[in-house]
């Protein structure tokens, strides 16, 4: 098991690293730079900025520079924000990126994971129809198109919850949390059906109902386990696609995440934030994946002995 | 009063083409303390109707039409769910058939056999554990106390029947359903199985309902046997009335199914077609690891014309040679001489045309034919691909097929699952034999078929071999199907070669310790 970890967090090393060498060279190519603005800076400034954050060194010197402030665990100072480092910013921003994502991902598994087995046990039925019609809405529909139908909806028509913040009215948290899970939940919806309707038709299920077990049981003991492998093995990419996804639902919601300085940095060639975000953020990416695909691996006894021995 | 007493049961299917009668107003009883054969071919509502008992099958599309099933003063067929499940896996338990899916691979095997137990009776964890164990040890597994704790990949398929069978047992039930308990199963395992089926009932004195498509698999433990024909029963008797004077012509087509018999001795001998020298195939397993020797030093040839038969148990690999001979999979050592030339050293072109002269036939017709192409692309792909036919001929080519391997012309635009097994091997086998080899290796071809359907396609490889003037290589783990098809038999027990001979040679005074083994475990021996 251990090697099988140690190996991929190996083979993360150089993803990661490609991420950089692309984002570096990327924002570099982008026309502009981050202390280009409406008023005409005076050239000395300038160039006493540019100096001060190693702007005015050859493009490779600032690449291998970074790569050396970042092994030291360094993402620099931030262009936009004097004063605030990279990390602090990051620091700053993440506890309210982070806890929208879990109860995104809350969101995601419960109600869909509910919806899919639901469906799953009368197939073509009302039962099945009903939930998998809103799964495949939920698929279609954007991220800031049903925020701002939630925020009309619950927020403003009924007034039962806030339209935005974050931790400031009790109840501002739920629609941020619903409108990121929503799609993620229709995903997981569709997929724990196929998943279920799969292992329902396995043998071993008539086993099990050949042993007299209600069929509740058979559900939960029997059929669960193995027709949620397929949403366990989907939670990395979900979480990468949950964390692309909270940066617009954070500037809908107007909450303090390291979405919304992520967006601002892009705009601001804030060449050390983009890059901090970027290099932060597909790390953990790369580190959700490797969970999932342990905790899938963990779940069949199967995989879990090959691991065991490699 | 027996135990069980079905009447004028009745099950429907609502299909796609309308309603279809599985089971029509059948009737038979199961004794306490016998074991009752129910004998059909796939489609004979066998099973059909002892799920139904058990409101097991899916409703819809099944439905109950008529009937009674007086079990213990009770008629099954009259309860609520909620009773039926109070009886299902206590009173009533079930065995099926395959025990590779039949287990819950999810769950360690004692979890699962705890099961039943706790959930029909009044047992902590720890009585139901030392229950299981007894158990374990009873139906011949070594070591329960550390196999308990595994999960059923861990476990052989004889293994695992033996885990299914504790299953059933653990509730002390008064009957017992065994859907083709062994159909799944070598033949060597199948005699362990079928022999331990019989000593439990007679230890418990229970009621048994043995389903089999094969009459043979019953010979030996039956008490009472059903013979069962699309939904009806068409006869019904104690072991000796049926197996001596069977009376309806089905079940004397069943009798006759049951491979009896070798093949008459061929002519003068000719030359060598295949020469196999020291030929090792071994795999990998892992850095480190000694490699499996699948195939151990093994030296035989077989000579143009003739049926050659290989024997053995699953590992012993047989069916690693065919693939090795047809260079399916890399060979490690040794020389396999295909007509003088040497088969595996060749690269390209020069072994793209040995291919064409050797093919081979796969066990499982369902597995082996491409779902999404139709017979005609089945068979008019190996034509064309080898120039065979040219794309004006090949509609011809692949009808003369289908004649051959007696499939009716009308089915070439069918898709195989519109197919019966026996007919998917008639289409398999024709793809074989598209490109005109003079080699084929058939591997298992008919153990995944009744044993009607299976007696019809060895008379049709027989007489193809005959037409086609085929060398052939027999691959099967049943010694009575091969004795029945080849002119020299090699049995082969972990790699090697541990005998060789006539059919009527092994069987009549067979040398080694082995091939007694694998003549013992031939169901019904006595009928042969």
């Amino acid at each position: 098991m251990w090697r099988f970890v140690v190996g991929r967090l190996l083979q993360a090393i150089p993803v990661i690293l490609a991420v950089i060498t692309v984002t570096f060279f990327l924002v570099r190519i982008a026309p502009g730079g981050p202390f280009d603005s409406e008023k005409a800076v005076i050239p000395e400034v300038k160039a006493a900025l540019e100096a001060q954050y190693r702007l005015d060194l050859p493009l490779g010197q600032q690449y291998l520079a970074y790569l050396g402030d970042l092994a030291q665990g360094e993402l620099g100072p931030s262009f936009k924000y004097p004063g605030r480092s990279v990390n602090e910013l990051i620091a700053a921003g993440l506890p309210a990126t982070a806890e929208l994502g879990a109860y995104a991902l809350l969101v995601a598994v419960v109600l869909g994971g509910l919806a899919g087995v639901v469906a799953s046990l009368k197939p073509n039925s009302a039962q099945d129809y009903i939930p998998m019609s809103v799964a495949m809405i939920g698929i279609c529909m954007p991220t800031f198109l049903l925020g701002p139908l939630l925020v009309l909806l619950f927020g403003i028509h009924l007034e039962w919850l806030p339209v935005a913040g974050w931790g400031d009215i009790p109840g501002d948290k739920i629609l941020p949390s619903l409108t990121l899970g929503a799609a993620y939940a229709a995903y997981i919806a569709r997929l724990s059906r196929a998943g279920m309707l799969e292992v329902m038709s396995q043998d071993y299920i008539r086993t099990a109902r050949a042993k007299g077990l209600p069929e509740w049981q058979v559900v939960t003991r029997h059929a669960l386990r193995g027709g949620l492998i397929p949403v366990v093995a989907f939670l990395g990419p979900a979480f990468a696609g949950l964390l692309a996804g909270s940066f617009v639902v954070e500037t809908i919601f107007q909450i303090p995440g390291l979405g919304r300085f992520y967006v601002q940095a892009a705009f601001n060639r804030d060449y050390t934030m983009i890059l901090g975000t970027t290099v932060f953020l597909s790390t953990l990416i790369v580190l959700f994946n490797l969970l999932s695909d342990i905790l899938a691996a963990w779940l069949n006894p199967r995989l879990r002995a090959q691991y065991g021995e490699a | 009063m027996p135990l069980l007493s079905v009447r004028d049961l009745q099950v429907d299917f609502t299909t796609r083409n309308g309603r279809v009668t599985a089971v029509n107003r059948i009737g038979f009883d199961v004794e306490a303390g016998k074991i009752t054969a129910i004998i059909g071919e796939s489609g004979s509502g066998k099973s059909v109707a002892c799920y139904s008992l058990l409101g097991l099958l899916p409703v819809p599309p099944a439905s109950i039409e008529s009937g009674s099933a007086l079990f213990d003063g009770r008629d099954l067929l009259q309860l609520s769910e909620r009773e039926l499940r109070q009886i299902r896996g206590r009173d009533i338990a079930m065995i099926f058939q395959d025990p590779m899916t039949c287990l819950n691979p999810y769950m360690t095997v004692g979890n699962q056999l705890m099961e039943p137990l706790l959930y029909h009776r009044k047992v902590t964890r720890q009585q139901a554990r030392a229950r299981a164990l007894e158990l374990l040890a009873e139906v011949g597994l070594r070591d329960p106390e550390s196999t308990i704790d595994q999960y059923p990949h861990q476990f052989s398929g004889g293994m695992r029947q033996r885990v299914m069978i504790a299953m059933a047992l653990i509730n002390e039930p008064k009957l017992l359903i065994a859907d083709e308990p062994t159909t799944a199963l070598d033949v060597t395992i199948q005699a362990q199985i079928l022999g331990l089926i019989a000593e439990l009932q007679r230890k418990r004195d229970i009621g048994v309902i043995f389903i089999s498509h094969d009459l043979s698999v019953v010979a030996d433990i039956a008490d009472e046997i059903v013979v069962m024909e699309k939904g009806h029963v068409v006869e019904r008797g104690d072991r000796q009335a049926i197996f001596e004077a069977a009376e309806h012509p089905y079940t004397q087509k069943l009798l006759a199914a049951i491979p009896a018999g070798s093949k008459a001795p061929g002519e003068v001998p000719r030359d060598d077609l295949i020469q196999v020298r020291n030929l090792c195939t071994w795999f990998s397993q892992g850095r480190g690891a000694e490699p499996l020797r699948a195939v151990d030093d093994v030296s035989f040839t077989i000579q143009r014309g003739e049926v050659l038969g290989l024997v053995g148990e699953s590992g012993s690999g047989k069916s690693t040679i065919g693939r090795s001979l047809l260079r399916l999979v890399p060979v490690t050592r040794g020389e396999v001489l295909f007509d003088g030339t040497d088969v595996t050293s060749l690269q390209g072109t020069a072994l793209k045309q040995m291919r064409r002269r050797m093919q081979m036939i796969f066990q499982d017709p369902y597995a082996s034919l491409n779902p999404r192409m139709s017979v005609y692309d089945t068979l008019a792909e190996p034509l064309l691909l080898h120039g065979i036919e040219s794309r004006k001929t090949v509609e011809q080519g692949v009808l003369r097929l289908m004649d051959d391997v007696g499939l009716a012309r009308a089915f070439v635009r069918k898709y195989p699952h519109e197919f019966s097994g026996g007919q998917r091997q008639r289409i398999a086998i024709g793809r074989a034999l598209a490109t005109r080899p003079e080699f084929v290796v058939a591997d298992e071809p008919v153990s995944a078929l009744d044993v009607t359907i299976q007696a019809q396609i060895l008379e049709l490889m027989l007489e193809l071999g005959r037409e086609y003037g085929l060398t052939m290589l027999f691959v099967s783990h049943d010694l009575a199907v091969v004795r029945h098809i080849a002119d020299r038999i090699l049995v082969l027990y972990k790699g090697r070669v541990v005998e060789q001979g006539t059919g009527d040679a092994l069987f009549n005074s067979p040398r080694e310790e082995y091939t007694r083994q694998l003549l013992q475990a031939i169901p019904g021996r006595g009928l042969l």
